[in-house]
């Protein structure tokens, strides 16, 4: 990262705390901006939000820690999510998460030593009619075999 | 306005719009402009249509032909045959079985049994324009009690419709109203649960989507009620569809003056704002909801005091799921009457369901209270794919349990399911089959509320935890004689002690296994076997008579557990077995068994 795209990345964070600033609950909208910025929520960011905010820098890290939302570690450049509700369980989302896992070589919940992918199991999409289903980034894949993994997986290796 | 000779509906839910039904929306319009008809034919993407199986799905009106996994390509030909020349392309109808095409939703099976009051504009208008909502008497229902009814009035018709909660408690929301406007204060809160969290439920993620003004106008009216004026969304940001929506649909509603001051001309004052959950499933619990839209960690708090008294930010405040919510303007619309004449004794009106799992029309149901599970699955669900025996189906999510075949002809009613060890809850329906292991779904919800509980009470943080490690290691083949009296008793004590809903019905789901699949963790425990072939650490795999020697496996199996000569009859070697399946998988003469 540059110095100047991290100074924008701090100006941005100081412009959400502002603009919730004295709002009742702001916590959250604004460890939810940050996030987005940073893409996760390192300590010094987590500092500026205590500082700004007015609240303990305790419960920042408190409320951080609680959601599975927030991560505190950087994530990978792609981000995969295998759903593992109940629907995609029993049509056999783990056998696609193994096979991701073996893929990749990474152990669940965490980023290949290339940074180019983090592999988390989610919870429930909402996208039950299409069981098994992972999400890359944005997008949805459904009706998955194990089998078609490594295709998928390729269009992001470039 | 603009009158069309016919309309493309595209389903823009979330399960069509990964299946793709976005760039259908694109090719649509594409093509209607090329040929000329953009002032004829009108494309509309709209809300879920209900049934996911055959997404993405495209419903062409006036007749009402229902196109199923509609592809890109596909969309040339059915603009040049049905929209331009009147003849719908066949092969792209939907049917259920082959023999009968279904041209029209009312005459698919999937719909003939429902009814659909909370759904009712899903897949039918454009969620992103208000005038449509409008149209289909949308805000009648709004103008209605504040122009015509008192507060008393209100709260009595939704008391007397026998509305019960959605979400999953079943609580009686006009008695929840009541409490409410009872509870003297300043200020009151309206607060909507939109943080569907049980898995496989995925029925409130569409009412927003595809109808998200009935979910703005029943919160008005529960505020008018109670005499709140600010109502709070807590909505999952995993929904990304569906938080745009809320926001277009209340900037809309604002703009039309339906929120906001001096709503109908009266002095009624109302506006909404939107809080995005951050993935914790403890939140859809009341008390946690409040709190976490107060910023802090989502965790309860004992009740008393109930949030009718002291909610959110310390001031009285209801909270409802989405489902109930949507049922509100039709019951002031059509009377308490109505409503209460459909469903049963002790529960009112219509519930929505999320079929997903082993059934062949996976997909959102609605259906009059009452109806036997035996109609949902077979009537409406299809059935059990690949000829496979039905063996469960779970409701209720990780706070329920699983519903053996003996019972499908228990009607569906809050009471009737807790008579039987499960619960509604927020309405998922995940059908099993005999591949599926009961013990490892037990397991497999146990592990889900480990991972959710928030850590506040012990018999919750710890005791899932345990009765997780007793499971684990029965589905690992290490299972003990005392694991299910150890089991049984730390259930009790759980459901007993926990502080909140979450661990107080953790248990459910192995408690029901254990009432109806007994044997199951018995076989497990004595005889070291999974009588469903799920469990890898108990299986072991055989190669049969049906193997040719072609020598597929034998090159696959990454351990070398295969031997044998080409054209000969190969054998695994379970020592080196490692249970990868990779053999079964790729055998092409189905010769290889597990057991």
């Amino acid at each position: 990262m540059t110095d100047a795209k991290k100074v924008d990345k701090y100006q941005e964070l100081q412009g959400a705390i502002k603009r919730h600033h004295g709002e009742r609950g702001a916590l959250m909208p604004v460890l939810q901006e940050a996030q987005s910025i940073f893409g996760y929520v390192p300590q010094d960011v987590q500092i500026q939000i205590a500082e700004g905010l007015n609240v303990p820098l305790t419960e920042v890290y408190g409320v951080a820690t609680f959601y599975s939302q927030f991560a505190l570690e950087p994530r990978g450049e792609h981000v995969i999510g295998v759903c593992l509700g109940t629907a995609c369980y029993v049509k056999g989302s783990q056998k696609v998460m193994d096979r991701i896992a073996q893929e990749l070589n990474v152990e669940v919940g965490h980023t290949t030593p290339d940074g180019k992918f983090t592999l988390n199991a989610t919870r429930c999409l909402g996208a039950c009619g299409l069981a098994p289903v992972i999400m890359i980034d944005e997008e949805v894949y459904g009706r998955l075999k194990p089998d078609e993994v490594p295709g998928i997986l390729a269009k992001y290796q470039a | 306005m603009d009158l069309f000779r016919a309309h493309v509906l595209v389903c823009g839910g979330t399960g069509c719009t990964s299946s793709g039904s976005a760039e259908l929306i694109r090719r649509f319009e594409e093509q209607l402009e090329l040929n000329g008809l953009e002032k004829e034919i009108k494309v509309v993407r709209t809300g879920c249509f209900g049934l996911c199986e055959a997404g993405p799905v495209v419903i062409v009106y006036p007749e009402g032909t229902f196109y199923s996994r509609v592809k890109p390509d596909d969309v040339n030909e059915i603009v040049a045959e049905h929209l331009i020349k009147g003849r719908q392309v066949q092969r792209l109808v939907y049917s259920a079985e082959k023999s009968q095409v279904a041209t029209s939703l009312n005459q698919m099976q999937f719909y003939e049994k429902q009814k659909r009051i909370a759904l009712r504009n899903c897949g039918v208008i454009d969620p992103e324009n208000i005038d449509e909502y409008i149209a289909f008497d949308g805000y009648q229902a709004l103008g209605k009690a504040l122009t015509e009814m008192s507060r008393e009035e209100v709260i009595d018709t939704v008391k007397k419709s026998g509305l019960r909660g959605r979400g999953g408690g079943g609580f009686p929301t006009g008695l929840k109203w009541e409490f409410a406007f009872k509870s003297a204060a300043d200020q009151k809160f309206v607060c909507c649960n939109a943080d569907e969290g049980d898995p496989g439920a995925f029925m409130d993620r569409s009412v927003l989507e595809g109808d998200p003004h009935a979910v703005l106008e029943a919160m008005a009216i529960a505020g008018y009620a109670i005499g709140a004026s600010e109502g709070w969304i807590y909505v999952r940001a995993e929904y990304p569809i569906a938080v745009k929506r809320l926001y277009i649909a209340i900037e809309q509603a604002r703009e039309y003056n339906l929120l906001g001051k001096g709503i109908f001309g009266t002095d009624f004052n109302f506006d909404i704002n939107i809080r995005l959950g951050a993935g914790a499933f403890v939140c859809g619990e009341e008390t946690a909801l409040m709190t976490s839209i107060e910023g802090k960690r989502g965790e309860p708090r004992p009740r008393p005091p109930f949030p009718a008294v002291k909610g959110l930010f310390e001031s009285p405040t209801i909270l409802n799921n989405v489902e109930t919510f949507a049922n509100i303007p039709q019951i002031l619309i059509n009377g308490w009457e109505w409503f209460a004449s459909m469903g049963t004794e002790r529960s009112k009106g219509t519930k929505v369901f999320a079929l997903g799992g082993k059934i062949n029309n996976t997909g959102l149901v609605e259906i009059p209270m009452g109806t036997p599970l035996r109609d949902i699955i077979f009537d409406i669900g299809g059935g059990i794919p690949g000829g496979k025996a039905f063996k469960a189906v779970q409701t209720g999510g990780p706070s329920g349990g699983c519903i053996p075949s003996s019972l499908i002809d228990t009607p569906i009613e809050y009471d009737s399911l807790i008579a039987i060890g499960s619960m509604m809850g927020s309405g998922g329906m995940i059908v099993m089959d005999e591949d599926n292991c009961m013990v490892d779904i037990a397991r497999f919800f146990l592990d889900f509320t480990v991972d959710e509980s928030c850590g506040k009470c012990v018999p919750c943080r710890i005791g899932t935890r345990r009765m997780l490690e007793i499971l684990e290691r029965i589905v690992d083949g290490k299972g003990e004689e005392e694991d299910i009296p150890k089991l049984e008793s730390l259930a009790k004590t759980i459901k007993a002690t926990a502080l909140c809903g979450l661990g107080q019905t953790a248990p459910n789901p192995v408690l029901s296994t254990l009432r109806y699949f007994r044997d199951e963790y018995e076989a497990h425990i004595k005889e070291k076997r999974c009588p469903a072939g799920h469990c890898q650490a108990l299986l072991q795999y055989f190669i049969t008579d049906k193997c040719v020697g072609c020598t597929k496996c034998a090159r696959i199996c990454p351990v070398g557990a295969i031997t044998g000569k080409v054209k000969e009859h190969h054998v695994i070697d379970q020592a080196k077995c490692i249970k990868c399946g990779q053999c079964v998988e790729n055998c092409r003469f189905n010769a290889i068994i597990k057991k």
